[in-house]
């Protein structure tokens, strides 16, 4: 009598730890975020580029902040349309807002023609602007910079 | 709204590995869910014979084919989740088969503790465990339906409005109407009987207009983000935009008054905040639709007894224990919680016929009893992980309506449980709600499984593969292009 109730009591945390086991083994792969990471990628790029060229985006201020997109030579289109490289959910952002692109060995940074306009560092973007390392660039309320 | 959305991967530009190359598509973990099933049936039939040893009736092999009927239930809704929604959340389905089996299980066990009791007006009572097992696999049936037709959770916000109107009506009506159809039991005015049947339309309007709100939200939320005056450090919404937060406290007040149903009228409003919340990020309609719902609270205290008897029975239900209407019912879940103490009475051997309206509104207070603090808390922890799966799915989900809904319809659950637990346990006044999958009743199981579906349609949604998109054409640049001379036109 005693053992049967005990038992229960037992099995039904026994369901609750397997289902947080199921939950957890499952944290990453709704996230998408894991992604991002893959370590063994990242060090095949090091080797094959200088250590000095800029090889992620990574949003440091606004919604998205954290996220991180890994540059591969293709160029990166940001703004709210919805094929866009970093969709933004952003309301002072347009659907088509800039584009980061690469010229040589460095990237560039262009409006294409939004209603609030892009900040390198301080500077209004007009026309297409070389973007150094580490300088934040400012789209809506979104900050992007590029690092190494 | 402001989650991180993985919207690196599967776009050109990014290197990011897609997951749309075989080799990194993410498991379905159609297979976990199934194991899970299992070891939920497997605990409903142990539950099942441990009722039945206690309450010493012959155990039979019945027993055994009872648990397999179970397991075949589920297996079932399981077979539809793997055939229309592969990449749905693996921990949902499994919670709820365990909520709804324990919930059966005392319903039953409820049955047997009052065989044969004859009510003071004549009645016998009526069993009602086999009645929830038809609910049970119509549930399920709508469940099915609902995943199969409803391939893309974005094609409800299309009705968005159609669905409030509906909702609003179907929230009201039992208000309304006079009283041989919508007549008032135990107090509250919020059943519609049809026939032999009777329904409690409020249970399907919560989904209804739930859709409603996250569609309007969506569609309008710039509006509500424009600042107006700042006030305490809060940005507050400026007196226009405050229109559809009346709205709501009017129907909630409505509700309160007409229907004498604080528990839905409580449930409505939060639901409400909670979407605007999310839809905003601003403390500040939390703040005043607390102030609202507090004020209009009071207000309804002066002015209804009821709401007066469910406060005073609230603050001192042993000293009303004899009124009418007064503190019977939640000492006596308080005595059998006691009563339960720590590791409970065991299953079957607990006394729940002590508790009114056990297989209902108190069926918690049962459970309290027969399995103790130690069964009651991990009965708490498994709809906190389903409301914590709903809400992982709302965050990985990548457009603003699934977000809105599924962590809207998450909250509602856990909102639900919280009213009904904290009644039974006099935390807050008792508003007679259901627990969701535990309480008997049909209207509430019906409506409870069209959200699972609709959980689980969006958690599909936001664990499936993005789609590649479309190669586009590649373009030579231009310097490679072909020169054509063309003749300019005379």
């Amino acid at each position: 009598m005693q053992l049967t109730r005990a038992g229960f009591l037992v099995l039904l945390w026994l369901f609750v730890l397997a289902a947080l086991r199921v939950v957890r083994s499952d944290l990453y792969a709704a996230s998408g975020l894991r992604a991002s990471g893959l370590p063994g990628f990242r060090r095949s790029e090091k080797s094959a580029r200088g250590s000095k060229a800029p090889r992620q985006l990574v949003v440091t201020h606004g919604a998205l902040t954290g996220t991180r997109i890994s540059l591969d030579g293709r160029p990166i289109l940001i703004g709210r349309a919805d094929d866009s490289t970093l969709v933004l959910d952003d309301d002072f952002a347009s659907t088509r807002h800039a584009r980061l692109s690469m010229r040589g060995t460095d990237w560039y940074v262009e409006d294409l023609g939004s209603t609030n306009g892009t900040y390198l560092d301080r500077a209004k973007v007009t026309a297409p602007l070389r973007v150094p390392l580490g300088t934040p660039i400012r789209i809506g309320k979104t900050v992007i910079e590029l690092r190494s | 709204m402001s989650s991180p959305v993985p919207t690196g991967e599967g776009s050109p530009g990014a290197s990011v590995a897609t997951n749309t190359s075989p080799g990194l598509r993410p498991p379905t973990r159609r297979g976990t869910e199934l194991v899970m099933l299992s070891f939920a049936a497997g605990l409903v039939t142990l539950a099942l014979i441990l009722v039945e040893l206690n309450q010493e009736r012959s155990l039979s092999l019945r027993i055994l084919y009872l648990g397999l009927a179970y397991l075949g239930l589920f297996a079932c809704a399981h077979l539809a989740v793997r055939r229309w929604a592969p990449y749905a959340d693996p921990a949902i389905l499994p919670c709820v088969a365990l909520l709804n089996g324990l919930g059966l299980v005392v319903i039953h066990r409820i049955d047997l503790a009052n065989e044969g009791t004859v009510f003071p007006d004549g009645s016998v009572w009526d069993p009602v465990a086999f009645k929830q097992v038809i609910w049970t696999a119509i549930g399920l049936l709508l469940f099915a339906a609902t995943l199969k037709f409803l391939t893309d959770h974005r094609m409800l916000a299309r009705f968005g409005y159609t669905f409030g109107l509906v909702g609003l009506v179907a929230l009201m009506l039992p208000g309304v109407l006079p009283g041989f159809i919508a007549p008032e039991i135990n107090g509250a005015k919020i059943w519609l009987r049809i026939g032999p049947l009777s329904i409690q339309p409020g249970e399907f309007a919560k989904i209804l207009l739930m859709v409603f709100f996250a569609a309007f939200l969506v569609s309008k939320r710039d509006l509500f983000t424009t600042a107006g005056r700042r006030f305490l450090g809060m940005d507050l919404p400026r007196a226009r935009d405050l229109g559809p937060l009346f709205a709501a406290w009017g129907v909630a007040v409505a509700v309160m008054v007409l229907q004498k149903d604080l528990g839905s009228s409580l449930l409505f409003f939060g639901i409400v905040l909670v979407l605007l919340y999310v839809a905003t990020e601003r403390a500040a309609w939390v703040v005043l639709g607390l102030g609202l719902f507090s004020g209009g609270a009071v207000v309804a205290w002066k002015l209804f007894t009821h709401v007066q008897q469910r406060v005073a029975n609230w603050q001192d239900p042993i000293a009303r224990y004899e009124k009418i209407g007064g503190g019977y019912q939640i000492s006596q879940s308080l005595f059998g919680l006691a009563t339960g103490g720590i590791g409970g009475a065991g299953l079957g051997a607990g006394r729940p016929e002590m508790i009114p309206e056990a297989n209902t509104d108190f069926i918690t207070a049962v459970i309290g009893e027969e399995l103790g603090f130690v069964g009651f808390a991990a009965l708490l922890l498994i709809y906190m992980i389903f409301a914590l799966r709903g809400l992982r799915s709302a965050i990985a989900v990548r457009d603003s309506f699934g977000k809105l809904l599924g962590g809207g319809l998450a909250f509602a659950v856990c909102f639900q449980v919280f009213i009904v637990v904290g009644g039974v346990t006099k935390l807050i006044p008792m508003t007679g709600i259901t627990a969701p999958f535990l309480s008997y009743g049909g209207s509430s199981l019906l409506a409870n499984y069209i959200l699972v579906a609709l959980l689980l349609r969006i958690s599909a949604s936001a664990r499936a593969p993005q789609r590649a998109p479309k190669p586009k054409p590649q373009q030579p640049a231009i310097a490679d292009q072909h020169t054509v001379m063309v003749e300019r036109p005379k």
